[in-house]
């Protein structure tokens, strides 16, 4: 069937602000589907919250509204662009549920709109939990026992009908938001009433637990002539009981056979064909390890996660081909683009082995749970090929970039046997290293498939590297058993540690006997068919396939590894950007890196992409091979940063801004002596490796003082300290990560944050705009409300802003992007940091001002001046709307994690409200964060002594937008003395109804709560009050800046929103 | 210990013994499935030929009932690593023990990816297999030029008549080599099958007045199967229905005067996709061929294109014009690979008048 020529302008719906459940991988789709469309002469429209996706970009839609998601602003925009069609199945979960919101209301039908890609019948067939058991029933597709409940009362009927423990899934939500597993019926009360309110429609599925059956995955594509085919299998090594986003994935599947195997790709096909999706779909399925049952856990009738690491698994572009066929292309119409030879009708066969492991923020939140179970909490991923399973694991763990490279990690030798046993029981991100400790310690196979239900083919792989440790810790290092410890992937650090050797004599000896990488193609074929995509993964032995190019110039562009807290989409969006911007320019691009759910590692981005660890020895291999004429590590974030010394050692030339230049930035002394030299001012402070030398400093600086450590990115491990009791636990909470650079004390100054992104060519400076935060210092720039142009600070604070940045951009000779950030207090500006690279807020920035700074920054760094290419310097002109980023948080799926905002950084993700005035941009940018109040109109405000001033305004605002309000004793009788009707409630401690009856009972839609710092009581209740805010879907505010940025929000009168083209922009 | 691959081109692969020890000379064929080894190794479609497996890591569910036929056929068995520790609920052994007790040579440790692209790029090609460090180059080339499969068919057949008993349609199914999986998927839509050894008359055959007849598939040159060929013309003309796979497929076109030809490197695997020509609707199919019907040398007045390879266009399946006979290249049987073409066994069963 051709292409409908009745489509010819589509409204395609993101995926919203990066969260846990819905991450990168959205963008990745999208861009590959919106591409796909334009190349078939579809006028694009998007519109997705998210500023920091390529997606947004306008070369890659024609129209792009950062808009909030929501059912109104969707319909203006369809209003305003009048498309024939909407995508929705490009936007996750949450592009979905607004599809078929808009489709359900009739608005669509009404305005002879069609949802392609899907249908409202099959959205409904497969996220309806009723709907999708009858359709399985149908089809004689086993589903698991299983009753959907409205209420408590009748989970607890039903589950005493089939018996404990029970699976609760709510309906439509993400990332299992709400789920678990319930062992008695007070587990099962608690899940069911969170999760119940979680629901969209309030229903939660109650289901046979079928922990420890295998979970294997189905990616399957089907078109409109019904030609169906699988992409990919996937088995998850942590049988069911994992989120599968938790868990670590194999494709393809490896311990099942031909048998098992085509069992469940007839049942995913038959799935598909059933519920009629035109498009990719995932099913997923729990298989029972001893026989043929199979259970169908889920499917999702869209791009997924799963589909993302299915595409990147075997080179088949899942999201581009699914837009194809929701144009009217059948399968068989559409080329396979990595063959070019052959069609997309055809099934993808793999000949190595791919390891997917998730990337857990537990460094981020070290009060939170780290015990893994249906709800998903990791940030994001990587993935890792070979053409043995045990090198595919060892490249994705020293992908994780957690500092650790081998099996051999997290002291689970300190344990006893005892404990040992004990740990095993456990189910967290650190289970395969507890097992592999328990294989050297010779507990059997069988006791730890017992415990762990992993099947004995992987804990025989994990065994292989632990007989491998052992090998080289006891015998003569021989050519032989450096060869097989290559073979599986032990990097050159490790064996050096083991065999008592320099890191440096085991890489001379690998050179001294040929042992070195070479490079397989991914090639979706398993080489029956010539490939035309240099898509390369390493191994050790065998022919190397690397094409070997001459040309002109190649630069290698390193990629920021997996999506974390603090280092997330943003910089990918600056790989890419720039890796197109060194194409434009006539160079080859090679990207290296390791996310399967980034654009950057899509096959088409860079000429050659190398889907590697990014560490000094996976690099240099890459190196040895392609000797790039040069290296860009400013796009790339830290992880790129990292880099830099090993790849100057290597002999390849840095791009852009030097790397002394950037250690001069980083290290104390040297960036004292650079404030100095251009007479900048900044906070007093000190440098220190010991908790008495920080005390000693902090002390002479006077409390507070802000304690960080150098070379990271996102704030990590960054605290205020109030008194010594609290060096002593932030220098203790630094040190256990490996920690080779000094920490840095400063005296704590509050006042207004400003942040300044610019593009230097060495001599002149260009700052897209100022941005401003609405919180103080003290929260993380990721954190804080960010606004362009900066609203309340002076014309000759700018200037100071503009002349301060130059300043620093010529001392350290930045050539590229730099990012400082300053504080203005009492008309001075101090300079808080700088970050001679691309930074969090330059997709941002560049949208809203329709500069293209990364760009700009490519050309500069290869010999481009700022003149030179018809830019002005300084500080462009302001734009004459209001743009405000607006952090997003996914604290509801990480149980324990501390919710409150200080200097460490902890959002997931960000959105964006752009409008003409300040108040619908702010009102705009709390929708897109999903905020939408009031509700109940009823909050808590509890606050500590110093805030209490402040929180009399915020309170008689709130009081005046009809909210009625709560405080606990203290905050109480201050409110009510400064003339604020605040009703007192008792604190959690105390009898019922306390606070957290009040939280519990539904009756609340807001806290307020600044926290107290310390370690007594009184912050202990504040962390329980926020903890149980959160979990039961209550909006809360730790910052007073926050509190007031909401009311003026909730006081805007005029609730029209009007949609803004950010493709429009353009302010030079 | 030590063995080597040689091929007919002078390219030597360098890796380990696996199975039994002795040297052999064999045509070299790769195959892509990722699962289905064992019913890889007993697809008796195999004999006369080394098979090497493009997926890296084999033998990790170990052997388990699924034979394609009671033992493996390849004359060696090529792979990148054999699983150490099989694991599977149903694994009885493992593949290396498998492949040492049906006395198979095989080498385990070698590029595979560079060997299919060599096999992919030059054609299928001759080779040895050995454990001799000492081999001669010069005097085993010329050894491997000359070797031909020969007349494969006689080797896999059944020695003798044998019945699956059933209560619908009777089925003769002429077995060149077949698959378990033929008669099984027959068998369990009720037919009764009777299997008859290749070189059976078409006579005997006829005279139990079968209510369709199946030709299966099987290993080597259609070609060389002359005097079954013969006896598939009198089939031809009995008016019974007829249903082909793959050698069956080739030979009833031989037998109607089409031609066939050897193909570069063959299709083994399970991804081909194939075009129902009356539908449009494209079929992932389970494949194992390396000669294809010459669709130019074809009567259309006899037969005419059912299925078409989507990737490269060869013919994968004729339509008899005005008979009850239509063949395909592919394995609907499947084992392995996709059932998606499971539906043509119904075909057949409808073309014999329905289920009784």
């Amino acid at each position: 069937m051709p292409k409908n020529k009745d489509i010819k302008k589509v409204l395609v719906i993101g995926s919203g602000p990066i969260v846990i459940g819905q991450a990168a991988e959205f963008d990745y789709a999208g861009t590959q589907a919106c591409r796909s469309l334009k190349e078939e002469g579809v006028e694009v429209v998007l519109v997705n919250s998210n500023p920091a996706t390529i997606m947004t970009d306008k070369e890659i839609a024609d129209e792009v509204y950062i808009e909030p998601l929501t059912a109104s602003v969707l319909e203006q925009i369809i209003l305003k662009e009048k498309p024939d069609s909407v995508l929705p199945t490009l936007g996750g979960q949450a592009g979905l549920n607004l599809g078929m919101e808009l489709a359900e209301s009739g608005f669509l039908e009404k305005h002879n709109v069609k949802l392609i890609g899907t249908t409202a019948e099959t959205i409904f067939k497969a996220e309806d939990r009723q709907a999708f058991k009858d359709t399985m029933e149908k089809i004689g597709e086993p589903c698991a026992a299983s009753q959907v409940v409205h209420n408590v009362e009748d989970g607890i009927k039903f589950t005493n009908t089939i018996g404990y423990p029970v699976v609760l899934r709510p309906a439509y939500t993400l990332g299992g938001s709400g789920g678990g597993i319930a062992h008695n019926e007070q587990e099962l009360i608690d899940i069911l009433t969170n999760g119940l309110r979680l629901s969209r429609v309030g229903e939660v599925l109650v289901e046979r637990c079928i922990a420890g059956w295998k979970e294997i995955e189905y990616e399957v594509m089907r078109d409109a002539n019904g030609n169906c085919i699988t992409v990919c299998n996937m088995e998850n090594i942590d049988p069911v009981g994992v989120h599968t986003g938790d868990s670590i994935v194999v494709a393809p599947s490896q311990t099942l056979g031909d048998k098992e195997y085509q069992m469940l790709r007839t049942s995913a096909l038959n799935i598909i064909s059933e519920l009629n999706i035109t498009g990719g779909c995932n099913v997923q399925y729990a298989l029972k390890p001893d026989s043929f049952e199979y259970c169908v856990i889920e499917v999702n009738p869209r791009v997924s996660r799963s589909s993302a690491l299915a595409s990147k698994a075997t080179g088949y572009p899942i999201a581009k081909v699914a837009a194809k066929i929701a144009l009217g292309y059948t399968l068989d119409e559409i080329k396979n683009a990595i063959t070019g030879k052959t069609y997309a009708s055809f099934e993808p066969m793999l000949d190595y082995c791919v390891v997917k492991i998730p990337r857990l923020p537990f460094d981020k939140f070290i009060t939170a749970k780290r015990t893994l179970t249906t709800q998903m909490k990791a940030t994001g991923e990587v993935m890792s090929i070979c053409n043995n399973f045990e090198g595919a694991l060892m490249k994705a763990i020293r992908s994780l970039e957690q500092h650790v490279d081998s099996l051999m990690a997290y002291d689970f030798d300190k344990l006893t046997d005892k404990e040992l046993e004990d740990e095993l029981k456990i189910v967290d991100d650190r289970r395969i290293f507890c097992i592999a400790e328990a294989l050297r310690r010779g507990i059997s196979y069988e006791h730890i498939h017992e415990i762990t239900q992993i099947d004995l083919w992987f804990i025989d792989k994990l065994a292989i590297i632990v007989e491998m440790e052992q090998a080289l810790k006891t015998q003569e290092l021989t050519v032989d058993l450096l060869k097989e410890a290559k073979r599986i992937e032990f990097p050159d650090k490790v064996i050096a540690e083991l065999t008592g050797k320099t890191e440096d004599e085991i890489k001379q000896m690998r050179y001294a006997n040929g042992i070195t990488a070479v490079y397989k193609m991914v090639d979706t074929c398993a080489a029956e068919f010539k490939a035309a995509t240099p898509y390369y993964y390493s191994v050790f032995g065998g022919e190397n396939e690397a094409a070997e190019t001459n040309p002109q110039k190649k630069v290698l562009v390193l990629g920021s590894g997996p999506i974390r807290i603090g280092q997330g989409i943003e910089f990918d969006y600056c790989s890419v950007h720039s890796t197109w911007a060194f194409k434009k320019e006539g160079f080859e691009t090679i990207i290296i890196n390791n996310n399967p759910e980034t654009v950057s590692t899509d096959f088409d981005i860079a000429d050659k992409l190398y889907f590697e660890p990014l560490t000094p020895e996976d690099v240099e291999s890459i190196v040895n091979i392609e000797k790039p004429d040069g290296a860009v590590v400013q796009f790339g974030g830290q992880t790129a940063i990292k880099l830099t010394e090993s790849l100057m050692k290597m002999g390849v030339k840095i791009y852009g801004t030097k790397a002394e230049d950037v250690d001069a930035a980083e290290d104390r002394e040297l960036f004292d002596q650079i404030l100095e030299q251009t007479k900048i001012p900044r906070a007093a402070g000190g440098t220190v490796f010991t908790a008495e030398e920080a005390k000693e400093v902090a002390n002479r600086l006077g409390y507070p003082v802000l304690v960080r450590p150098s070379y990271v990115l996102g704030g990590q491990g960054m605290k205020i300290a109030y008194n010594d009791d609290e060096i002593e636990e932030f220098i203790d909470i630094i040190n256990r990560i490996a920690q080779d650079h000094p920490i840095l004390v400063d005296k704590y100054l509050q006042g207004k944050e400003i942040e300044v992104d610019a593009v230097c060519d060495g001599t002149d400076i260009l700052i897209p705009g100022i941005m401003e935060h609405i919180e103080r210092t003290g929260v993380h720039s990721g954190d804080s409300i960010s606004v362009y142009p900066a609203p309340t600070i002076s014309k000759e604070v700018k200037e100071t802003l503009v002349e301060y940045t130059k300043r620093l951009a010529q001392a350290l000779h930045v050539i590229g992007l730099i990012n400082i950030q300053f504080i203005v207090m009492d008309g001075e500006v101090y300079v808080i940091e700088v970050n001679p690279r691309s930074s969090r807020t330059v997709p941002y920035i560049s949208k809203v001002t329709g500069i293209p700074i990364v760009d700009l920054a490519t050309k500069v760094i290869i010999g481009n001046t700022l003149k030179g290419m018809g830019y002005p310097t300084g500080l462009a002109p302001e734009a004459d709307y209001i743009a405000i980023k607006m952090p997003v948080f996914s604290f509801e799926k990480l149980r324990g994690a501390e919710i409150s905002l200080g200097p460490e950084m902890k959002s997931t993700g960000e959105c964006l409200g752009i409008a003409k005035n300040f108040d619908e941009a702010l009102y705009k940018a709390f929708l897109g964060a999903g905020v939408t109040l009031p509700k109940y109109k009823q909050m808590i405000m509890t606050v500590k002594d110093a805030d209490k001033p402040e929180a009399v305004g915020v309170a008689k605002r709130f009081a005046a937008l009809g909210y009625k309000i709560y405080a606990t004793r203290s905050t109480a009788k201050y409110l009510q003395e400064h003339g604020v009707d605040a009703l007192r409630v008792n604190k959690i401690t105390q009898e019922s109804p306390n606070v957290m009856d009040l939280i519990l009972g539904h009756k609340i839609d807001l806290v307020i709560d600044t926290p107290t710092q310390g370690n007594g009581d009184k912050s202990r209740d504040g962390f329980l009050i926020r903890r149980n805010a959160i979990e039961t879907g209550v909006y809360c505010i730790t910052a007073m800046d926050t509190a007031n940025a909401l009311a003026r929000s909730l006081e805007t009168t005029n609730k029209t929103l009007t949609p803004v083209d950010i493709a429009t922009v353009k302010n030079i | 210990m030590k063995a080597f691959l040689i091929l007919e081109d002078g390219n030597v692969f360098e890796g380990s013994s696996i199975g039994a020890e002795r040297e052999v000379i064999s045509e070299i064929v790769f195959n892509t499935s990722m699962t289905g080894y064992l019913e890889v190794l007993t697809d008796p479609s195999y004999a006369g030929q080394a098979v090497v497996m493009t997926y890296p890591l084999i033998g990790n569910y170990g052997i388990t009932p699924d034979m394609e036929s009671k033992r493996p056929w390849p004359d060696g068995y090529i792979v990148r690593e054999l699983s150490r520790m099989p694991s599977n609920f149903r694994c009885e052994g493992s593949i290396q023990d498998f492949l040492k007790k049906y006395d198979i040579p095989g080498i385990a440790g070698i590029d595979t990816r560079a060997l299919t692209k060599i096999l992919r790029e030059k054609g299928t090609m001759n080779g040895m297999i050995t454990t001799d460090e000492n081999y001669n180059i010069e005097e085993i080339i010329p050894r491997l030029q000359a070797y031909t499969t020969g007349n494969v068919v006689d080797k896999v057949t059944c020695d003798t008549v044998r019945v699956l008993e059933g209560k619908g349609k009777k089925v003769a199914l002429l077995d060149l080599g077949a698959k378990n999986n033929i008669a099984q998927s027959l068998n369990k839509r009720g037919c009764q099958v009777t299997i008859y050894p290749a070189h059976t008359p078409a006579e005997e055959i006829l005279a139990a007045k079968p209510d369709g007849i199946m030709l299966s598939n099987g290993p080597g040159d259609p070609k060389e199967c002359t005097a079954i060929i013969e006896e598939i013309k009198k089939l031809y003309a009995s008016d019974t229905p007829i249903f082909a796979i793959c050698l069956g497929h080739q030979l009833m076109a031989l037998a109607n005067g089409a031609d066939t030809h050897k193909m570069k490197y063959g299709h083994r695997g399970g991804n081909h996709p194939v075009k129902d020509l009356k539908t449009g609707r494209v079929y992932i199919s389970s494949q194992n061929h390396g000669y294809v019907v010459d669709t130019d040398t074809l009567d259309e007045k006899i037969a005419k294109p059912a299925f078409v390879n989507v990737n490269d266009g060869t013919n994968e399946g004729l339509e008899y014009v005005g008979k009850n006979i239509f063949t395909v290249q592919f394995h609907p049987e499947a084992c392995p690979g996709p059932q998606d073409s499971a539906y043509l066994f119904d075909r057949f069963i409808e073309m014999m008048g329905g289920i009784k």
